[in-house]
């Protein structure tokens, strides 16, 4: 069989597993999987032992081939979101500060959140975005929604979306116009935020939904940063929260805090630990670490069980590359 | 004339930017400027939709290596486009936002691209840890540090790494793996970032003057100066 019919039958398998997984999961047949304690360590021990006998073969001679480490990052990333295991989070200092600035709000604060990302981070932003949403929601305070990027609005409808199904959240009765307002996109990257330091509606003269920024009664008497208590911003890269802090924080004087990607936090610690940036959540662990201060279990503590068993995989596939490295002279070449 | 109009163009935009900034009386001027981006962008948009049909139709044509995804490109654009445009199921008719609930275009952005796109980044994971495995040798000594370093980095943000240094006593705590973690993003890691964000912000500095006073001209098509 020629590699071309492998890689058709291969692509054929996986969008037919694809399909179904998706009708099992609108259709409502996945949400009560779950696989029991023993089920569960029976699995992290099978493929701990797996991983042991690679090891083992892997100083004997035999490599594996990536195929092998790309099926077992797929076991180790989906296998866990079945799985009943919970796990101890510990909170870090910039987590802290992000859900305190909220708790210090008082009620009727006006936060201002913007969504800096498209579908593609939302795996681990959109969950950072519904808890902080949530929190806000609790709280009392009054959220204005925008974005940067031309799919955040459209990010954050889907976060509203979600959190309202709540009881929690229906219970507070929460109405559009007068708890929560989303502007919409907005071109011009930094220029927006600059514009908006002296006048928001330069910037969105209607909202998301066509409304007239006047007829809206939470933004009404929003004139500019000085009207606004708080700021978070969920970013996936440029423009994003360096923008924000370079020109609302560091111009205006916005109280800003900062959800990222894992592979975008590193670089704003220099914001962080200069007092710029006031808290700072770093990709599904520092969701899931929102989430726990928050207390409420949402999606960053459900995959935070699939990051860490990818982690420890990779990890381990590390070290067999390394064994293999140094067992054949520090030259073979995997 | 034909480079001392954008010469001069450059000139006085990027003086007039620079003393709007330090200037108070002049701070409306530049944030007035700013509108100019946004004109601009609208002729962007134009022009990034109109080559990528240029690009796609060109290779179409010519039946280049891939064509056939060029087909996919191109009738997703227009299918968008058309859905966009027509605002096709639309609850609120042709007046109504493009984006509401239920119409054909934000189905599509919920059920298609949502999901699309997720999978590409999700992707991701099978190429780092493939490259992890094939890659992270402690071939020598820098090698050694950046293995060590990404060692503590994947454990300490998992709480793996929490039970894996449990038994360190309470005294030696910074030896736990999540606190040299956090010592790890605190310290070398801001030394570094710090250290390229200056260095961006004197390049950035460095090449604005050069465009203001018309050394660099590489953007005129001329590359001699």
């Amino acid at each position: 069989m020629s590699t071309r019919a492998k890689e058709l039958i291969t692509i054929a398998i996986i969008a037919v597993f694809s399909v179904v997984i998706y009708i099992l999961k609108i259709t409502g047949v996945m949400t009560g999987i779950e696989f029991s304690g023993t089920v569960s360590t029976i699995i992290i021990i099978a493929i701990f032992l797996a991983l042991l006998v690679i090891l083992i073969r892997t100083l004997r001679g035999h490599l594996v081939d990536r195929r092998t480490v790309f099926l077992f990052i797929a076991f180790s990333v989906a296998l866990p979101l079945l799985m009943n295991i919970s796990q101890k989070i510990t909170v870090s200092g910039e987590v802290e500060q992000v859900y305190n600035a909220v708790i210090d709000l008082q009620p009727g604060s006006r936060v201002l959140v913007s969504f800096d990302y498209d579908p593609a981070s939302a795996p681990e932003l959109q969950p950072m975005a519904e808890s902080f949403l949530r929190l806000c929601f609790m709280r009392d305070l009054k959220v204005i929604v925008m974005g940067l990027w031309p799919q955040g609005p459209q990010q954050a409808e889907l976060a509203m979306s979600t959190i309202l199904e709540d009881d929690e959240m229906k219970a507070k009765n929460i109405k559009y116009g007068i708890d929560y307002v989303n502007l919409g996109y907005q071109a011009g990257n930094e220029f927006v935020v600059q514009r908006m330091g002296s006048d928001f509606k330069s910037m969105f003269r209607k909202d998301y939904s066509g409304r007239a920024y006047d007829d809206l009664p939470l933004v009404k008497n929003v004139k500019n940063f000085s009207n606004i208590d708080y700021s978070f911003n969920l970013s996936a890269g440029y423009p994003g929260t360096q923008e924000w802090v370079q020109v609302a924080v560091d111009r205006y004087g916005l109280k800003m805090g900062g959800g990222n990607t894992a592979v975008q936090a590193p670089m704003m610690y220099t914001y962080l630990n200069a007092g710029q940036l006031e808290g700072l959540l770093g990709g599904m662990s520092g969701g899931a670490e929102f989430e726990y201060l928050a207390n409420f279990t949402g999606k960053a503590t459900k995959y935070m069980l699939s990051q860490s068993f990818a982690h420890m995989v990779v990890v381990a596939f590390i070290i067999i590359g390394n064994a293999a490295f140094f067992r054949s002279g520090r030259e073979k070449k995997l | 004339m034909r480079r001392q109009i954008p010469l001069f163009i450059t000139f006085f935009v990027g003086t007039l930017l620079i003393f709007s900034v330090f200037i108070p009386p002049m701070e409306t001027w530049g944030e007035d400027f700013t509108l100019f981006f946004d004109i601009i962008a609208v002729f962007a948009f134009f022009l990034g939709g109109g080559n990528l049909m240029r690009v796609h139709f060109n290779k179409l044509t010519r039946r280049k290596q891939d064509w056939t995804y060029s087909i996919v490109t191109l009738a997703g654009f227009f299918f968008m486009l058309v859905l966009g445009l027509l605002k096709i199921g639309n609850p609120g008719g042709i007046a109504a936002s493009v984006t509401a609930e239920g119409s054909w275009f934000q189905t599509m952005f919920n059920d298609v691209l949502n999901p699309l796109q997720s999978t590409m980044y999700a992707l991701l994971a099978f190429f780092v840890a493939s490259a992890s495995y094939r890659a992270f040798r402690a071939k020598n000594r820098e090698a050694t540090i950046l293995l060590v370093a990404a060692f503590i980095i994947l454990l300490g943000r998992t709480p793996f790494g929490m039970y894996l240094t449990a038994w360190v006593p309470e005294s030696f705590s910074v030896l736990q793996i999540p606190n040299l973690a956090i010592w790890i993003m605190n310290s070398p890691n801001l030394a570094g970032q710090r250290a390229i964000i200056i260095g961006i912000g004197l390049g950035v500095v460095s090449m604005s003057m050069r465009l203001i006073l018309g050394i660099e001209r590489t953007y005129l098509g001329d590359d001699s100066g």
